[in-house]
C-alpha cells in the first residue's frame, strides 16, 4: 500500500494525480457509469414498453366493440307547449340533441329544449278553416318530411330544416319549416273522403307521393311535382292522381318504400296488402300476407332506414323484420318474414327506427322500450321507461339521446343510450347473416355502399377463409420444395455449392413482396391464364425428368461419373430443369389443342369451375416463393446441426444415406423443421402486399384454386385509410389487425420454443 | 433399377431438384426484372407494315414490337378472330402504336398471320410528350408560327436545335412554376399562419395586422413579377411545331414545348442507341413523373424512399442498439428476460400491415393529434401532425425493425469473448467504461449489419406505409429550401408504393408495365445492394472473432 502513497520527495512525485482528483476522477467515473446504466436501462425499457404498446393499443382499439350498451332513463321534463291541450302526433330531435320538436294535432308544432324543456319557438302550420287535423304521417326519419291530413280531405306535407350559423364562433341552430309544396293545404284524389286514417309522404325522383287511405278501405295517392317557371320564377305544382285498388278493412297504415315501387297497405287485423305501384296508373295488389300470428294485430310498423326492410310490432308483443325477397325460381320479390326479436311484454305501441344505421327503438304498452338492432338480429336492452303505455318515441340523428312519451303523461322521459357499435356482435361477425336484398343469409363482407341507408355487411368469416385459403396454396407450393432443398443442402450439398445457395435463398427473403406481388399480377397471372397446361406438365414432367436423369447417371460409365463429385447433383440438373420447363412452355398449346379443345381456359367455364385470371393457384405462387426461403433458412439449420456421430453411426451401420436422412436426421430435426413451417405459415397469413396485387381481392368464401380472395391484411390495407376514425368498421379493422398480430405472434413463440428445446436437445446429444 | 430404388437415392435426386429449382425461381425472377427493366431504355426500332384481315380493309401499322406469344386458334377463335377452323396454334404480336390521342388504342395485338412485310424507315421518328404518351411517325414540316422554315434533309437537325430551345424554355418555366412560385406560395401560407396564432393567442393588434398585410402586398407584388415572366416564357415556347405524318397518313401537328425528346432509332447506330440509353436511365432516375406516374421519371419515389429510410435510421439506431445492451449486458438474465426477448425477436414475424394499423392509430391519430392541438393550433382544422406523413412512416419502420436491429446488436455482443470483457474488469474499468470503450466498439460492425438489414426490409416495406405517409403524388419533396427545410409532416412518394400504384391503379397499366419493371429494378438492386454488404460486414465479423477467440 505504501508504493501507491505520494510521496514526501518532490524529485520522485508520483506520476498519480493527486488525491483529492483521484477522488473527484473516481467520483465522476461513478456518476458517469450510473448515467450509463439507468440511461441504457430507460432506453431498453421504452423499447420494450413502445412494443408492448402495440398489444395495448390494439385492444384499446377494439375494446369498445365488446362493451355493452348502456341506455337508462337520465331525467324527465314537462311535456313542452303543455298549456295548450291538443295531442301529440310526433316528436323529433336534431343531430345536436340541443332542440326537441313536438308536432301536435292543432298544428302547431313547438321546439324544445330537450335539457330543460323550456319552449325555444313554436310555428303553426295553416289548418284549412272548418277543418282539424285527422292524420300525420312521415317519411323516413333521415328525410325530415312529414304530412298533415286534414278532416276536409286535404294534406299539407312540410320539411324540417335545421339552419346552422356560427355567430361569435358559437354554434346556433335554428328549426325552420319548409313547404315544398307551398303553405296551402291541397287535396290527394277526389275519390277518398277526408278522415283519414292513416298517411304517408315519400320524397321521389319526381316530385312527392302522398298517400291516403281511411276507414272503408280506399286509398288515394297522387304525385306532386313542383317545377319553377324560369321565366317568372314561380313555383308551379301540377297533381297526378292515382287510383289504388281498395281493401277490404279499415287502412291501418301506409307505407311507401323509397324506390316507389312498392305501397304496404296494413288493415286493422294485421293482414297486409302489397301492391305495386311500378306503373302507378295501373297498381295492382301482388300479395297479402299476415303479419302476426292468429288473433294478435299489427299495431306498429315502419321501414328502417333505407325502406328496404319492414319492423312489425304485433298486439302480442312479437317484433319482427321482414323484407321483399326474391323468389330464387321466378324471380318474383316476396315480403318474407327474415327475423324475430325478443318479445316485448305488452303490445308492441310504437317503433321509431334510428336515423344512419338499421337499429331501432320499440315501445310497448307497459311502458317498456326495448333497444333493437336489425341486421345483427339482437336485442340490445330493454328498459322500463314508464307506467303507462309508450305512446311516442323520439331517436336523435346521433343515437344518443331518445324521448319517450307514454300514454295520458304530462312529462317526456329523457333517455342517453351509448351504443356505437350495435353491429359487431359474435353473431354478426361470424355468423351468416341475412342482409337485405339477399335471398338468404349469408357470408358476406361488404363494408361501404353508395347509399347513405346501405346495411353495411361485416362477417369475418370471408376473410378469414381468404387468409387461410391463400396461406393454404402457399403452403401447398413453399413447405415441400423448402424442406427438400433444406434436407437436400444440409445433408448431401457439396460444401461449396452450399456456400453460394443458403445466401441465395437467404436473400431471396429479403426481396420485397411488392415486386413479387407485382409480377405475379402483371406477368404471372396473365401468363398462366393463356398457358394453363404448363403447370399440370411442369408437375408431372420435373419429377419425372429428375428421376430419369438420375437414375440415367448412374448407368454412366465410372469415369464420368467421377468427373462430378456427389453433392452436385442440384447443379447437374439445372440443365435438366431448364430443359423440361422449355419442353413445358413449348408443348403448352399442342397440349391445349390435343385434350382441352382448344383452350384450357374455356374447358375449365365449361365443366363449371370458375376461373378468374387473379386467383387462388397465382397468389400460391407468388406466396409460395416469398415463404420458401423463410422455411427453408431455419429448416436448413434444424438439420445441418443434427449432431454429426449420430449420423456417422447409421452409416457405420449400413443405411444409405437416405436410409440415414428418413430415419435418423428427420427424426431428430422434425421439431425444427414443424417450427420452421409454423413462422413460415406465419408469413403467409401477414403477408400484404402480394395478395393485394395478385388475388383480385373479392371477398368470397370458397377454396376453389382459380377463383380469388381477399384476406384479412389486405382488406385492411385497402379498407382503413378510407374509413372514418373510431367508428364500427375502423374498429373491426384494428380487431382484424389484433387477431392477425395475436395469431403470428403465438405461431411464432410457439415455433422459438420448439427450436430452443430442440437446441437444448443437440445439445445434450 | 429396383435397388437403385430401395437405396433411396431418387429421393436425393428429387431433393436436389428441389433445390435446383428453388434457385432457378430465384435467379429467373432476377432475370426477369433485369431484362424487362433494363429494355426500359433501349430504343427499340419502329416497325412500319400493315395488317389485313380477311375481309376488311388494308391498315398501316406503325409501332415497336413489345412481344409475340403464340396461342392456340381455339381461344383466339373464341376471342374472335377470324382463325381458320384447322389452325391449330397462332402467334400474335404486342404492338406499341403510341398516338394515344389520335387512335385511342396505344397497344394493340396483330395475328402474324395477317401482318405484311416488315420494313424500317430511316425516318421513322418517336416523340416522346409531356401529354399523350409517345407519337411514332415522320417528320414532315417544321413551323415557326405556322410558317414552314424547314423540310426535306434539313428537317432534323433543325429540329432537333429547336426542340433543345424549346427544353430549355421549359425547365426555365418548371423553375419558376416550382421553386419561385412554389415559395411564395409557401411564405404566404406562412403569413396566413402568424396572422392565425396571433388571432388564437389574442395578440393582433392594429399594428400587427398592418404588418402581415405589407408582407402579403410584399408577395403579391414578387408574384406579379414572376407570373409576367412566365407568360413571356410560356408565348416563347409555344411559337415552334412540327407537323408529322400517323400511321394511315394523317398529319398532326405537335408544339415543340408538349415534346420531351425525340429520337430516329432505325436511324441510330449501336454506339447512339447506347448514348441514348444511358442518358434516358439518367432522365428515370432524376426526372418527375409525367402523366399520372406512368411516364417520365421517379425522382421523386427515390427521393422520399431514401429521406424516410435515413430518418428511420435516426430513430432506430440508437433505440435498437440501447435496448440491445440492455438486455444483453444489464438486465438480470432469467426466465422473465428470457420472454421478454422472445417476443421482441417475435415482432419481426408479425406481419407489417399491423404495425401500419398500429402507426395509424396510435401515431397519426392519437400523437399526431395531440402534437397538432399543442403546436400548430393555428393550422387547425387542417392537420398538420394529425395526418400521414414522412415523421410517421419513418417512426413506424422504425418500430417495424427494431426487432432486427436488436437482434443483430445483441448476436454482436455475444460474439465478443468474455475474456475481452474480463480484462477490461481486471484493469479496474468500471461497467460502463468497459461497455462503452471495449465491446461496444468491437461490436460496431454487428450494428451495422443490423442497421443495414433494417434498411434493406424498410426500403423495401410497403403495405404499413400505405397507411401511414405514402401517396401516389406528393406536390413537393420532403426536404426543400425552404426553412426548416426538412419538412417531417409531409406526404412522400416510394419506390414501393410506385410499383403497386403503377401497375395496379392506373389507366394506362399497359403503357406503364415497362416503367413498373424499371422502377422494380432500381429497387431489387438497392436492396440487393444492401443486403450484399449486410452479409459480408457479417462474414468478416465471424471471421474476424473466430480467430481472435482462437
Amino acid at each position: 500500500m505504501a508504493a501507491i502513497l505520494p510521496n514526501e520527495n518532490a524529485s520522485q512525485a508520483s506520476l498519480l494525480p493527486s488525491v483529492e482528483r483521484r477522488e473527484r476522477l473516481r467520483r465522476i467515473r461513478g456518476i458517469r457509469d450510473g448515467i450509463s446504466l439507468y440511461g441504457v436501462g430507460a432506453a431498453g425499457f421504452g423499447v420494450i414498453f413502445a412494443l408492448a404498446l402495440i398489444f395495448f393499443y390494439l385492444f384499446y382499439e377494439t375494446f369498445p366493440l365488446l362493451k355493452p350498451v348502456s341506455m337508462e332513463v337520465a331525467y324527465e321534463i314537462s311535456m313542452p307547449g303543455d298549456e295548450e291541450p291538443a295531442p301529440t302526433v310526433h316528436l323529433t330531435l336534431d343531430r345536436f340533441e340541443g332542440i326537441g320538436g313536438r308536432f301536435s294535432e292543432s298544428g302547431a308544432i313547438t321546439f324544445f329544449s330537450p335539457e330543460t324543456g323550456a319552449i325555444l319557438t313554436r310555428k303553426q302550420v295553416n289548418v284549412p278553416e272548418d277543418a282539424s287535423v285527422s292524420a300525420f304521417g312521415r317519411s323516413e326519419n333521415r328525410r325530415s318530411l312529414f304530412v298533415y291530413g286534414f278532416s276536409d280531405g286535404s294534406v299539407l306535407p312540410l320539411k324540417l330544416e335545421y339552419d346552422q350559423t356560427f355567430p361569435e364562433g358559437v354554434r346556433v341552430v335554428t328549426p325552420r319549416l319548409s313547404f315544398p309544396l307551398g303553405e296551402e293545404p291541397m287535396r290527394i284524389g277526389d275519390r277518398v273522403q277526408g278522415d283519414y286514417t292513416a298517411l304517408t309522404v315519400v320524397e321521389g325522383r319526381t316530385g312527392y307521393v302522398v298517400a291516403g287511405g281511411n276507414r272503408d278501405g280506399s286509398i288515394a295517392m297522387a304525385l306532386f311535382s313542383a317545377r319553377r317557371n324560369m321565366l317568372t320564377g314561380e313555383v308551379q305544382i301540377s297533381r297526378q292522381d292515382y287510383e289504388l285498388p281498395a281493401i277490404s278493412r279499415p287502412v291501418r297504415q301506409l307505407l311507401i318504400n323509397e324506390t316507389l315501387r312498392n305501397l304496404f297497405a296494413i288493415d286493422d287485423r294485421g293482414l297486409l296488402y302489397n301492391i305495386d305501384i311500378v306503373d302507378p296508373n295501373r297498381p295492382r295488389i301482388i300479395e297479402q300476407v299476415q303479419l302476426v300470428s292468429d288473433g294478435a294485430s299489427v299495431t306498429a310498423a315502419d321501414f328502417l332506414v333505407g325502406s328496404r326492410s319492414l319492423i312489425v310490432g304485433g298486439s302480442d308483443g312479437s317484433v319482427s323484420q321482414w323484407m321483399l325477397v326474391r323468389d330464387e325460381e321466378t324471380n318474383v320479390p316476396h315480403l318474407t318474414r327474415v327475423r324475430g326479436f325478443r318479445q316485448h311484454p305488452g303490445a308492441v305501441t310504437f317503433i321509431e327506427p334510428e336515423y344512419t344505421r338499421k337499429g331501432f327503438l320499440v315501445g310497448d304498452d307497459t311502458g317498456t322500450v326495448g333497444l333493437h338492432y336489425a341486421t345483427s338480429g339482437v336485442t340490445l336492452k330493454k328498459i322500463p321507461v314508464s307506467g303507462q303505455p309508450v305512446t311516442r318515441i323520439a331517436v336523435s340523428p346521433i343515437n344518443r339521446l331518445a324521448l319517450v312519451k307514454g300514454e295520458d303523461s304530462d312529462a317526456l322521459r329523457v333517455i342517453r343510450m351509448d351504443n356505437p357499435h350495435p353491429q359487431a356482435s359474435l353473431s354478426g361477425l361470424w355468423g351468416r347473416v341475412w342482409y337485405e336484398g339477399r335471398s338468404e343469409p349469408e357470408y358476406i363482407w361488404q363494408s361501404s355502399g353508395a347509399d347513405d341507408a346501405f346495411e353495411s355487411k361485416f362477417s369475418l368469416v370471408p376473410l378469414t377463409v381468404g387468409t387461410l385459403k391463400a396461406a393454404l396454396f402457399a403452403m401447398l407450393l413453399g413447405t415441400p420444395l423448402a424442406i427438400m432443398g433444406a434436407i437436400y443442402t444440409a445433408y448431401f450439398m457439396a460444401g461449396p455449392m452450399r456456400r453460394i445457395v443458403k445466401p441465395s435463398l437467404e436473400l431471396m427473403e429479403a426481396l420485397p413482396t411488392v415486386i413479387l406481388g407485382f409480377l405475379a399480377g402483371i406477368w404471372l397471372a396473365p401468363y398462366i391464364e393463356n398457358n394453363l397446361p404448363i403447370l399440370v406438365s411442369v408437375l408431372i414432367l420435373l419429377p419425372l425428368g429428375m428421376l430419369a436423369f438420375g437414375y440415367g447417371w448412374t448407368r454412366l460409365p465410372t469415369h464420368i461419373r467421377h468427373i462430378i463429385p456427389p453433392g452436385w447433383e442440384a447443379a447437374l440438373l439445372v440443365p435438366v430443369v431448364l430443359l423440361l420447363g422449355w419442353v413445358a412452355i413449348t408443348t403448352s398449346p399442342w397440349i391445349e389443342v390435343a385434350f382441352f379443345g382448344g383452350s384450357m381456359r374455356q374447358w375449365f367455364t365449361d365443366v363449371g369451375i370458375p376461373y378468374d385470371q387473379r386467383n387462388a393457384l397465382i397468389v400460391g405462387l407468388a406466396m409460395g416463393f416469398a415463404v420458401i426461403p423463410t422455411i427453408f433458412s431455419i429448416a436448413e439449420d434444424a438439420v445441418f446441426n443434427v449432431p454429426r456421430h449420430l449420423t456417422q453411426g447409421s452409416l457405420a451401420l449400413g443405411a444409405t444415406p437416405w436410409q440415414t436422412v428418413v430415419g435418423v436426421v428427420l427424426p431428430t430435426a422434425s421439431p425444427g423443421i414443424f417450427s420452421a413451417v409454423m413462422i413460415g405459415f406465419g408469413r403467409a397469413v401477414g403477408e400484404t402486399m402480394i395478395v393485394l396485387m395478385a388475388s383480385g381481392n373479392s371477398p368470397i368464401v370458397n377454396f376453389n384454386m382459380f377463383e380469388g380472395m381477399r384476406t384479412l391484411a389486405a382488406n385492411i390495407a385497402v379498407e382503413l385509410p378510407e374509413t372514418s376514425v373510431g367508428g364500427t368498421h375502423f374498429r373491426i379493422l384494428f380487431l382484424s389487425a389484433l387477431v392477425l398480430l395475436v395469431l403470428t405472434f403465438v405461431l411464432n413463440t410457439a415455433a422459438e420454443i420448439v427450436r430452443q428445446r430442440l437446441r437444448k436437445r443437440y445439445a445434450s446429444l | 433399377m429396383k435397388e437403385w430404388w430401395k437405396s433411396g437415392s431418387p429421393w436425393v435426386w428429387l431433393n436436389g431438384g428441389a433445390v435446383t429449382v428453388s434457385m432457378i425461381m430465384v435467379f429467373g425472377l432476377l432475370l426477369l426484372i433485369l431484362v424487362r427493366g433494363f429494355g426500359h431504355f433501349w430504343p427499340h426500332e419502329v416497325v412500319q407494315t400493315y395488317y389485313e384481315v380477311p375481309g376488311t380493309d388494308r391498315v398501316e401499322v406503325v409501332g415497336e414490337l413489345r412481344r409475340s406469344e403464340t396461342l392456340t386458334g381455339q381461344s383466339m377463335r373464341e376471342a374472335g378472330a377470324p382463325i381458320p377452323e384447322d389452325q391449330m396454334v397462332v402467334t400474335r404480336h404486342l404492338f406499341k402504336l403510341g398516338n394515344r390521342d389520335v387512335t385511342g388504342r396505344d397497344f394493340t395485338y396483330f395475328i402474324d398471320d395477317f401482318l405484311g412485310e416488315w420494313r424500317y424507315p430511316r425516318d421513322m421518328t418517336v416523340l416522346e410528350r409531356r401529354e399523350w404518351g409517345d407519337f411514332y411517325g415522320q417528320p414532315l414540316r417544321l413551323l415557326e408560327a405556322g410558317r414552314t422554315v424547314a423540310e426535306g434533309a434539313d428537317l432534323w437537325a433543325e429540329f432537333r436545335a429547336r426542340l433543345a430551345r424549346s427544353n430549355r424554355l421549359y425547365d426555365e418555366i418548371r423553375q419558376i412554376e416550382r421553386g419561385d412560385i412554389g415559395n411564395i406560395n409557401f411564405r404566404m401560407e406562412r403569413v396566413r399562419l402568424d396572422q392565425r396564432r396571433a388571432e388564437l393567442r389574442g395578440t393582433l393588434t392594429p399594428e400587427l395586422e398592418r404588418q402581415f398585410a405589407e408582407r402579403r402586398a410584399a408577395l403579391d407584388a414578387e408574384y406579379a413579377v414572376l407570373q409576367e415572366r412566365l407568360d413571356t416564357l410560356i408565348e416563347e415556347a409555344r411559337r415552334d411545331s412540327i407537323v408529322m405524318r400517323a400511321a394511315g397518313g394523317q398529319e398532326v401537328t405537335i408544339r415543340l414545348d408538349r415534346i420531351v425528346k425525340a429520337w430516329q432509332p432505325n436511324d441510330m447506330s449501336v454506339f447512339a442507341k447506347v448514348r441514348f440509353y444511358i442518358g434516358d436511365f439518367f432522365d428515370f432516375i432524376f426526372g418527375y413523373p409525367r402523366e399520372a406516374n406512368t411516364e417520365g421519371g421517379i425522382f421523386p419515389a427515390i427521393f422520399g424512399t431514401v429521406t424516410m429510410v435515413l430518418v428511420m435510421s435516426i430513430i432506430v439506431t440508437p433505440f435498437g442498439v440501447l435496448a440491445a445492451i440492455y438486455l444483453r449486458e444489464y438486465a438480470r438474465q432469467g426466465p422473465l428476460l428470457r420472454t421478454i426477448r422472445i417476443s421482441v425477436y417475435n415482432l419481426a414475424g408479425v406481419p407489417s400491415i399491423v404495425f401500419g394499423v398500429f402507426g395509424l392509430g396510435f401515431f397519426v391519430y392519437v400523437m399526431g393529434g395531440a402534437i397538432d392541438r399543442t403546436f400548430y393550433p393555428e393550422a387547425l382544422p387542417a392537420p398538420t401532425f394529425g395526418t400521414p406523413g414522412l415523421f410517421w412512416a419513418s417512426l413506424t419502420l422504425a418500430l417495424l425493425t427494431l426487432p432486427v436491429v436488436i437482434v443483430s446488436t445483441e448476436e454482436g455482443l455475444a460474439r465478443i469473448p468474455s475474456t475481452i470483457r474480463q480484462g477490461s474488469l481486471a484493469l479496474g474499468a468500471t461497467k460502463g467504461e468497459t461497455l462503452w470503450k471495449v465491446v461496444v466498439p468491437l461490436a460496431t460492425p454487428a450494428m451495422m449489419t443490423g442497421l443495414i438489414l433494417a434498411i434493406a426490409r424498410a426500403a423495401g416495406e410497403v403495405a404499413p406505409l400505405m397507411l401511414v405517409g405514402v401517396v401516389k403524388l406528393a406536390p413537393t419533396l420532403p426536404i426543400d429550401g425552404n426553412f426548416p427545410f426538412v419538412h417531417l409532416e409531409r406526404k412522400i412518394m416510394h419506390l414501393g408504393f410506385h410499383i403497386y400504384d403503377v401497375g395496379f391503379q392506373s389507366p394506362h397499366a399497359e403503357a406503364a408495365e415497362a416503367l413498373v419493371y424499371a422502377t422494380a429494378l432500381i429497387l431489387v438492386l438497392l436492396i440487393v445492394m444492401l443486403n450484399l454488404t449486410a452479409i459480408t460486414i457479417r462474414n468478416h465479423l465471424r471471421e474476424k472473432y473466430r480467430s481472435e477467440s482462437d
